[in-house]
């Protein structure tokens, strides 16, 4: 793990990189690196994320900004800047079940090509995919997501990489950790090892490769 | 008429389906309101899909922590007892059968218990959440709905918007009915205060199924 400035970790994200970003409406996402990707103009990005929040928060900012170009998402009605762009072509939007979105994502984390699930069998989400019978039960074949980046906002990191999360905060943060070639970290409190003790760290230092400085 | 409001007949209604121990899931809108009209008493888990159990009321004026919020970004307490955990959990309670209760609204449920809840093409694209996930895989699903809307009937024959699973519903409770699914088809299990069967008939487009005896909702 390497500690950066959040103008340096944004610094290695091209424009056209694919995000996952933490958050559940807002709560749990790296403000402060979605403020440095506004201020370097980072462009052309896919977001796959539970939702786009709502405008001025979380990734409702790079909405707001023009930013993205594609979204996976189980989610976006309560952000109506998401739904223009998505109306007026401007951004692609993939609306997956959250259920079956979180898990395409651990596959990604967890070395499966996808996962089989019942959810959105008999609906228009089944629609171009591949069904499967388990036991005499039908199953859709959702495949596994991948990610160049993972921006992840934890409660606590220690000096060495490990986090732990508080309340609502966790959600998708600890399922993308594992997700994408590169994981930056912003953390309410960085602190010494030893203070998250073992059996209370979430994400693994190994998984965590920026922390940025407070 | 009763003077209750339509949406409080339905919460107060549903609050009567839950019991001591059930994890229960609440949809936003009419549904948010049944954890009003739980008794004190009774211990039921309420899960917030964004990774809560133990779900309380909401905080009184300078007790609220910004990362502690409801599916809907709403600031909300964690009762003793609650716990907290991922989205991969969290959707492992619901797709697994481990949420005994789900209670969601409605645009349209058909004549089959068939559900449509999350889309309006070329109108309302919000996306579907986790309502898929809730449908498919809680043990029971009751939906909380006004029985029509702008004067239409939602039960209807067979749905014209897009499904929300291949499982039917268990309950339907509106202001005006009880509705239950069982075997495929719609029976009218009670009526709302002060309604008749013949009023729930002319508001309902799916065929009833309708007992000897349909008492009125006891609240």
């Amino acid at each position: 793990m390497k500690t950066v400035s959040a103008a340096d970790a944004v610094a290695l994200i091209p424009n056209g990189a694919t995000l996952m970003i933490g958050g559940f409406m807002g709560v749990g996402t790296p403000e402060r690196v979605i403020d440095e990707l506004v201020r370097q103009g980072k462009r052309d990005l896919t977001v796959i994320a539970n939702d786009t929040a709502v405008p001025g928060r979380g990734i409702g900012k790079l909405v707001d900004a023009g930013l993205v170009s594609r979204t996976i998402a189980s989610h976006i009605g309560l952000n109506p800047e998401t739904q223009k762009q998505m109306i007026a072509g401007k951004m692609a939007v993939d609306l997956v079940p959250q259920g079956t979105l979180i898990e395409r994502i651990r596959a990604g984390g967890f070395g499966l090509g996808g996962v089989l699930t019942p959810t959105g069998v008999g609906t228009i989400v089944e629609e171009g995919k591949q069904k499967v019978q388990v036991n005499g039960k039908t199953y859709l074949v959702e495949t596994a997501l991948h990610a160049q980046f993972a921006l992840i906002d934890a409660f606590l990191a220690d000096y060495s990489g490990n986090l732990s999360y508080v309340l609502t905060a966790r959600n998708f943060n600890p399922v993308i950790a594992m997700a994408a070639d590169t994981t930056i970290v912003t953390a309410e409190h960085i602190v010494p090892v030893g203070l998250i003790a073992p059996d209370h760290v979430v994400t693994p230092a190994p998984l965590v490769d920026y922390v940025v400085t407070n | 008429m009763s003077t209750m409001d339509s949406q409080t007949i339905i919460a107060r209604r549903i609050a009567q389906e839950l019991r001591s121990g059930m994890l229960v899931n609440l949809g936003i809108g009419i549904p948010t309101m049944v954890a009003n009209y739980v008794p004190n008493d009774m211990k039921v888990f309420f899960q917030s899909e964004n990774g809560l159990i133990g779900t309380g009321p909401i905080p009184e004026q300078g007790m609220g922590h910004r990362l502690l919020t409801d599916a809907g970004g709403r600031p909300v307490t964690a009762l003793p007892g609650a716990c907290t955990f991922d989205s991969a959990m969290s959707f492992g309670l619901i797709r697994g059968g481990h949420v005994d209760v789900t209670v969601l609204g409605a645009l349209q449920v058909d004549a089959h218990g068939l559900l449509a809840n999350w889309m309006i093409p070329g109108k309302m694209v919000p996306g579907m959440g986790g309502a898929m996930d809730l449908v498919t895989g809680a043990k029971r699903v009751i939906i909380a709905m006004q029985h029509t809307a702008k004067g239409k009937p939602k039960i209807v024959t067979k749905c014209t918007l897009p499904l929300t699973s291949d499982r039917a519903v268990d309950l339907v409770v509106s202001e005006l009915a009880v509705i239950e699914f069982a075997g495929g088809h719609a029976t009218l299990l009670e009526t709302g205060p002060g309604v008749s069967v013949k009023q729930v008939i002319a508001a309902t487009e799916a065929q009833l199924a309708i007992p000897d005896k349909v008492p009125e909702m006891r609240l």
